[in-house]
């Protein structure tokens, strides 16, 4: 990194300013995650385990797990058609199509967990033709399922679409004069070229699909046992003052964040180019 | 045989980007498409390819109508500007593609595919580098590989886009000679593109020369050069000293004194003169019948003297061989006397 | 054996595009947004509309909502200009200074984007309450962050930090050393050159990180409902007051707070991003 000529390598200015940035990130971002494991482990490792163990944390994670196993695949496979028509065609409206996608982005989770109440809900628009027919929407798993897919359609879109763009359509147009038909070009010449920014997307729908909060707890109805997903369950043992408790479920979570951005790194710094098109290009 | 276009058109919104061309393509024949960037030659090759689709217009490839033909029906092979090599496969992969992706009944069993592919990586000289990624090959090297893999397939038609223009000069002009020799082995069908007209004379049996989507003229090299059919194609093919001039009856005079230069089936009016640097005889300032012009300077490029004339108002740039001006005694500020060994008359814009 | 495949023309109808697969992927695009995303969204539009003017002006311009939005609204945009600051310091350093850590400290930067929301809230909650590491001293000098719209401000501080970080590190990253150069040979002091040659570009890239973190902001629910004290008027954010009208089947009321919410937050987005544009044309992009 180039020194900073602005200030004139004034030496007492950088390590002031250096000091300063580290202080206030470790204020403010560090600080908390240290406190998740402290706390979590604040009895010891049995407590710990003991906590993580419980019956209704062992529903939770198999809660979380489900709907992350509906959610995930289903937007990856919405996220690689997106990215298809967008990337790789021209056509009328395509912008509008790029926001729409974007859409779940900028909504507050509250509001997306709340939409399919408003549709499904006992009072909903489909309320009484579900109740006769007796389908359980919201309180239920359908009901996770639909918000965890709202909050997180846009994540493997996101990052294909400017992977596809940069990568624009040569290497495709080459098979189709060879022979190749659709499947096969998008299988042997356009995965291949995506697996990397696919991977990350694919990481990233999944920390955010096991670790929805807002949107979940609108439409869960918190019943034990049946409609709690892990963050879900963080938030009832710190309201029953369980701290330990409550912490080592969300060391869970903490855990699985930062092996996301431990993945993430990794990936950035082996595959960068291919992971998005840089900034310079 | 070969390929034959019928008034084919093709827009872009609101350009045109090919209007209405026509084109009969010999079986067998180089043909070059030339013209400067927005011409349409571009354009027109990826409407023979399939990649495109015509508004109007009829394409016969080989004698069957192709107009209506996915690319992979049309039997031809292509290979793009900037190589599109499939970036995670190895150079043997690339090359064994077109093959590997056949329908099952028709695809030829492995061991087949895979000599030839050691066959065309022979062809294109790249023995040794089958497995090498198209990464780790040099840009000329990546062309070859290109080609070997339009060639894997049998095409009956060949179509390079721009073949070597992502190429610095030494490496283009040897893989222009052995592209020649390829064709000349191979006999398929060649069209390519480019916008340069060196690489095109050089190498073409024919050259159709394009302006805004239209042909602008059609033919060997030779004649497109000598006998230029509008001052586009004079132009765009080298340099040119552009002279005013009057047409009286058949005859082009320039200046007071009047150079005569025939101008044949000309309505009288101004018009402008077309002179060739090379085409510019120089002889003492007087001489009858040379215009008077004075030398500004002169610069020497390697065997070439390169002579910035000033005649009345137009600055004309001339060649000639250094005995010539040691000759004249010529030095800047001189008088010197020219005349033109040939000049083709265009009008007006 | 010939190698040469001939194939049979395709059908009649003629492909409209090159590359496959345009009209199913398209169509099964816009197949699942209309279900998932625009069809819910459009519902509570509708449903929101149904409440007529006058309840929804009542609803509005009720104390408690007002409050809300207030709260909401006006501590995001106070978190948001803090961490235009802090981001814009932290991505300097990022940016212009190499020390051990370096790389360590950048990783960190992401760690909000990483956390769940439950997670955080908890934690800043445990962190700044009265018994807590940097809560209890200060509540010995009588300073409560917890439970308090100053937890709230905590909280969103450390929700919005990244936006701005990311969002300015690639714009200094960009920045002409040379141009910092010349300014300096012609005699400009460091202050000078960060003023007129260093924050012309940069300052638009902290703008825009800051209304990413804004927006954020607004709607954030998971990492403020743990810190703020929720107490209505004071401590409750919109986001709380949406679950409390849906808790009470008053889906008409929710839908109008969570309309309001959305308008007022691509208002003031679009406003910041005019802003931007005429300031972009005025100085020649």
């Amino acid at each position: 990194m180039a020194a900073d000529r602005a200030l004139g390598g004034n030496h007492a200015a950088r390590a002031l300013l250096i000091l300063a940035a580290l202080g206030l990130l470790g204020l403010l971002l560090v600080l908390p995650l240290v406190l998740v494991f402290s706390e979590a482990l604040a009895r010891g490792i049995r407590a710990y385990g003991a906590a993580l163990t419980a019956p209704d944390t062992l529903a939770a994670i198999r809660l979380t797990l489900i709907v992350a196993a509906i959610a995930v695949p289903v937007n990856t496979a919405f996220g690689v058609a997106a990215a298809w028509c967008i990337a790789k065609f021209d056509f009328a409206g395509k912008s509008v199509l790029t926001t729409v996608v974007d859409l779940p982005f900028s909504v507050s989770p509250v509001i997306a967990g709340m939409v399919f109440v408003l549709l499904f809900g006992a009072q909903g628009w489909f309320g009484p033709f579900l109740a006769r027919h007796g389908i359980k929407i919201v309180f239920a798993l359908p009901g996770l399922v639909l918000a965890t897919l709202f909050v997180t359609v846009p994540f493997v879109a996101r990052q294909l679409i400017p992977l596809m763009q940069h990568q624009g359509r040569d290497e495709e147009e080459a098979a189709i004069v060879l022979g190749a038909r659709g499947w096969q070009t998008f299988w042997r010449v356009t995965l291949p070229n995506i697996r990397w920014g696919l991977l990350y997307g694919v990481l990233l729908c999944n920390a955010r699909a096991m670790g929805e909060f807002g949107a979940v707890s609108v439409i869960s109805g918190h019943i034990l046992g049946a409609t709690v997903t892990v963050p879900l369950q963080v938030e009832i043992l710190y309201n029953d003052y369980d701290i330990v408790g409550a912490f080592a479920v969300a060391s869970l979570l903490a855990s699985l964040g930062l092996v996301t951005l431990a993945v993430k790194r990794v990936m950035e710094w082996r595959y960068g180019a291919q992971l998005a098109p840089s900034r310079s290009e | 045989m070969g390929i034959e276009l019928r008034g084919l058109t093709k827009r872009y919104n609101r350009t045109v980007a090919v209007d209405s061309v026509s084109l009969d393509v010999h079986q067998g024949e180089l043909l070059a498409l030339l013209g400067p960037s927005g011409s349409g030659k571009t354009t027109l090759l990826r409407l023979i390819a399939g990649l495109e689709r015509a508004e109007s217009g009829g394409l016969l490839i080989a004698g069957r109508d192709a107009a209506a033909l996915p690319p992979r029906a049309r039997g031809i092979g292509f290979v793009f500007q900037h190589y599109a090599l499939f970036r995670h496969m190895t150079v043997a992969d690339n090359i064994a593609f077109g093959l590997e992706v056949r329908p099952r009944q028709i695809r030829p069993p492995r061991a087949i595919i895979a000599k030839r592919v050691h066959e065309l990586i022979s062809l294109v000289q790249l023995d040794g580098f089958s497995e090498r990624f198209p990464a780790q090959l040099s840009g000329g090297q990546r062309q070859r590989v290109a080609l070997a893999r339009a060639l894997a397939v049998e095409p009956r038609v060949l179509l390079l886009d721009e073949p070597f223009g992502a190429l610095d000069a030494k490496v283009r002009v040897e893989l222009r000679h052995w592209l020649r020799g390829l064709h000349e082995r191979l006999g398929l069908n060649t069209l390519f593109v480019t916008h340069d007209q060196e690489e095109a004379l050089e190498l073409a049996d024919r050259v159709a020369i394009l302006n805004a989507g239209r042909i602008e003229q059609l033919g060997p090299p030779r004649e497109v050069y000598d006998r230029p059919a509008s001052a586009f194609v004079m132009e765009f093919l080298g340099e040119v000293n552009r002279l005013p001039c009057r047409v009286t009856g058949g005859e082009a005079h320039i200046g007071a004194v009047g150079l005569r230069l025939v101008a044949p089936s000309f309505a009288d009016g101004e018009a402008l003169a077309y002179v060739r640097p090379h085409e510019i005889e120089l002889l003492p300032l007087g001489t009858q019948g040379s215009l008077p012009a004075r030398l500004r300077s002169l610069s020497i490029i390697g065997p070439r003297t390169r002579l910035h004339l000033e005649q009345g108002d137009t600055i004309i740039e001339a060649d000639a061989d250094r005995t010539a001006v040691d000759a004249l005694g010529l030095v800047p500020g001189g008088g010197v006397g020219i005349r033109f060994q040939t000049a083709r008359i265009f009008p007006r814009h | 054996m010939s190698l040469r495949a001939d194939v049979t023309p395709a059908a009649s109808a003629r492909p409209n595009r090159v590359l496959p697969g345009f009209a199913p992927t398209l169509g099964l695009t816009l197949f699942y947004l209309s279900l998932l995303v625009i069809l819910p969204l459009a519902a509570l539009a509708v449903e929101a509309a149904g409440i007529g003017p006058v309840r929804a002006l009542d609803l509005l311009l009720s104390p408690r909502v007002a409050a809300a939005f207030r709260v909401s609204f006006g501590i995001a945009s106070l978190a948001a200009l803090a961490n235009g600051g802090i981001g814009l310091l932290v991505a300097w350093v990022l940016v212009r200074y190499d020390f051990p850590g370096r790389r360590l400290m950048d990783a960190i930067v992401d760690l909000p984007f990483a956390l769940p929301t439950a997670v955080a809230g908890i934690a800043l909650t445990s962190l700044y309450a009265n018994t807590g590491w940097i809560g209890g001293p200060l509540a010995k000098a009588g300073v409560a962050i917890a439970f308090t719209p100053l937890g709230i401000f905590v909280a969103l501080l450390f929700v919005g930090l990244p936006y701005v970080i990311r969002t300015v590190q690639p714009v200094i990253a960009d920045l002409e050393p040379e141009a910092e150069d010349a300014a300096l040979t012609l005699g400009a002091s460091s202050w000078q050159t960060f003023r007129r040659v260093i924050a012309p570009p940069v300052l638009p890239a902290v703008l825009t990180g800051m209304a990413l973190a804004f927006a954020r902001g607004v709607g954030e629910y998971g990492s403020v409902i743990f810190i703020a004290g929720n107490l209505p008027g004071v401590s409750e954010i919109v986001p709380l007051l949406i679950v409390v009208h849906l808790e009470q089947f008053d889906y008409a009321g929710a839908a109008m707070l969570a309309t309001a919410m959305l308008a007022a937050s691509f208002a003031i987005l679009l406003l910041i991003n005019l802003l931007q544009a005429w300031n972009r044309k005025r100085h020649g992009g």
